[in-house]
């Protein structure tokens, strides 16, 4: 996006740094910045209120001793990070977040390149219509739908026991029992967004030129012949770019987990998120600057999978440009 | 782009490529017994279709089980089962989430929140992406920088200076907080997107707004802005669907006031407080969900662009 940006702007303002500017030009030029900063106004105060501030504030804070939003801050140093540190809970959380993401990635990633795949072909009759079924868990408000899905996942009266009674199978509490709930919580996630996955994989498939596929047809080359040598190919650069993504938003879960599992039993299922808000949020005394600090380390995690991202593209753009 | 949402693959009607794909093979000597193998092949595609609408039902299971359980009565849905058709339509269930379980205060909330976070994200992310799809001016590389750097910020990042900030401001407790959080919080996507769309757009639109005597300000609002409705309505659109099922802020901003509930916390209380009314559960889960899934419908087009732009850009 930004290379893009410095090869490819408006003709009006390049004259301005080459030619000798006159008084005139540069009045005008100083009135067009002003416009353009007066234009960037809305997304500096709130994006800078609600999300640059916060991010910064972040740091300071996870060097207080803060018990409320409205008590005092006293300052204390690295010991809320040492604190996070020493809690073996924190630690539990962060492999949680990694054993959801490991469950979750690869499903989504793999599971919807094959039904894109499917979906992409034009022999399939009612593609679009399911293209719209699958896709239509992503527009559903996840708050509510975990709500729903403790219902459908009940022990006793949902419709998911009554399918394990049917098959005879003994009945099961897949939430409430900490050695499924966290898988549980995942495959409910991965059904959840799994349509997200699908369109990436789509508008991937997309990219791959119509005459491709028929030259290699008139080369006599069968389905499985253009799979894997012109489909998977051209596909690999977007494997990396729809991975990242995918893995991007596993770091989302936080809806989904408190209406499901409130991140139990027994904490089985407590993302960092959770452990977040359970400290700032639901804890009798909060306990801010701690969690801050947990948040802080949250967004190093962050930060880091964004800068993977930023390989990603970087890579994968290379990557078809060595295929043109 | 729009070849997507057409679920074909190049916009062509699906039967005539298939004609000419099946004329071209005919031709090839290797695909003697052409007749047989293509009606065998569309067999095998019925089947897949077959396959893939039972997996399509089971994966809509959970919305059909809602509906139906909505309106049938507590002891029906308790004794449990997959029968889906209710003995008779028990509307009083919806009247009991809309009044008792307070969804119509919920709706309501999350209806203002929802339109006006779209109206001002679109407005600011429309300014902000003109100016910096179109001009290069002091500062433009550092902002771009920063937008990108912070492309993706989870909320649960930033969620306790976000509570400070605004309990300092005197709007913890306002539907006016909440629309502004999530007005303000990473929108960063929509920015690139309009970004990109402006950048696109021929220099000659602005040469021309000059010449007939436009400033700054009137050649974005009656030229370029206007130009701009497809990218605006996904950006509107995919907007819409964040803000309507956000739950970390508007729980955070409701803590102390239940009457600031969105549709997404209210659920959460409705079902703390009537643990054991399922069908009353069921009932405010269609009334919260079926608006986004109506927009779905008759918006699709928008939603699979916005999402399909992030592989593309």
């Amino acid at each position: 996006m930004t290379s893009q940006t410095r090869t490819r702007t408006p003709g009006a303002d390049a004259p301005g740094r080459t030619a000798p500017v006159s008084a005139d030009r540069r009045s005008r030029q100083r009135r067009r910045n002003l416009w353009i900063y007066a234009f960037l106004m809305p997304t500096f105060v709130l994006y800078g209120l609600y999300t640059i501030y916060p991010i910064l504030a972040s740091y300071w804070y996870s060097l207080v001793e803060w018990n409320g939003f409205s008590s005092q801050q006293r300052f204390v140093g690295i010991s809320n990070y040492e604190a996070v540190f020493a809690d073996p809970m924190f630690w539990s959380s962060v492999r949680i977040t990694l054993v959801f993401m490991l469950i979750v990635a690869p499903l989504r990633v793999f599971g919807a390149f094959f039904l894109a795949i499917l979906l992409n072909s034009p022999r399939l009759p009612f593609a679009t219509f399911f293209r719209t079924a699958y896709f239509i868990p992503v527009v559903t408000t996840t708050a509510i739908v975990g709500v729903v899905m403790r219902f459908i996942l009940d022990p006793g009266s949902g419709p998911f026991a009554a399918v394990v009674r049917l098959l005879g199978l003994a009945p099961i509490d897949l939430l409430g029992d900490s050695g499924t709930a966290l898988a549980t919580a995942a495959v409910v996630y991965v059904w959840k967004f799994f349509g997200i996955t699908m369109i990436y994989w789509l508008a991937a498939l997309q990219t791959i030129p119509r005459d491709l596929f028929e030259a290699a047809r008139i080369d006599g080359a069968n389905a499985v012949g253009v799979f894997r040598y012109i489909t998977l190919p051209m596909l690999l650069p977007f494997l990396l770019i729809i991975s990242v993504l995918t893995i991007e938003d596993c770091f989302r879960a936080f809806d989904l987990m408190y209406a499901m599992t409130a991140g139990g039993p027994f904490f089985s299922t407590e993302i960092i998120e959770i452990y977040i808000y359970r400290w700032a949020f639901a804890a009798s005394i909060p306990q801010l600057g701690f969690a801050s600090a947990a948040a802080v380390l949250f967004g190093v995690l962050v930060l880091a999978v964004v800068a993977l991202q930023a390989w990603a593209t970087v890579k994968s753009r290379a990557m078809q440009k060595g295929q043109r | 782009m729009s070849a997507i949402t057409e679920g074909r693959p190049s916009g062509q009607p699906s039967g005539q490529r298939g004609g000419q794909r099946g004329g071209l093979r005919r031709k090839h000597p290797n695909a003697q017994p052409g007749g047989q193998r293509t009606r065998s092949r569309r067999t095998g595609w019925w089947v897949v279709a077959l396959v893939l609408a039972v997996l399509a039902f089971v994966w809509v299971f959970p919305f059909i089980w809602m509906v139906s359980a909505s309106l049938k009565t507590s002891g029906e849905v308790f004794a449990g089962g997959l029968g889906l058709v209710p003995e008779s339509l028990q509307w009083e269930n919806y009247s009991r989430a809309w009044v008792d379980g307070r969804f119509a205060r919920y709706l309501l909330n999350t209806v203002i929140v929802t339109l006006a976070t779209v109206v001002i994200v679109v407005v600011r992310c429309a300014l902000a992406g003109y100016v910096i799809g179109r001009y290069r001016f002091p500062g433009s590389r550092l902002i771009i920088g920063i937008f990108v750097a912070t492309l993706f910020v989870p909320t649960g990042y930033t969620i306790i200076p976000i509570v400070k900030v605004s309990l300092e401001l005197g709007l913890l407790n306002s539907l006016m907080g909440m629309i502004l959080a999530l007005s303000g919080i990473s929108n960063v996507a929509a920015i690139l997107i309009y970004a990109g769309y402006f950048r696109g757009m021929p220099a000659e639109l602005e040469e021309a707004a000059t010449v007939d005597g436009a400033g700054f300000f009137r050649t974005f609002f009656t030229i370029m802005l206007p130009l701009s409705m497809p990218v605006t309505a996904t950006v509107a659109i995919l907007t819409f669907l964040a803000t309507w099922n956000a739950f970390f802020l508007p729980l955070v901003f409701s803590f102390s006031n239940p009457d600031l509930r969105t549709v997404s916390v209210g659920m959460q209380a409705f079902v703390g407080e009537n643990s054991t009314d399922w069908p009353g559960m069921a009932a405010a889960g269609v009334i919260s969900i079926l608006p986004v899934v109506i927009l779905f419908i008759f918006m699709q087009k928008y939603f699979v662009e916005g999402i399909a732009g992030a592989v593309k850009s």
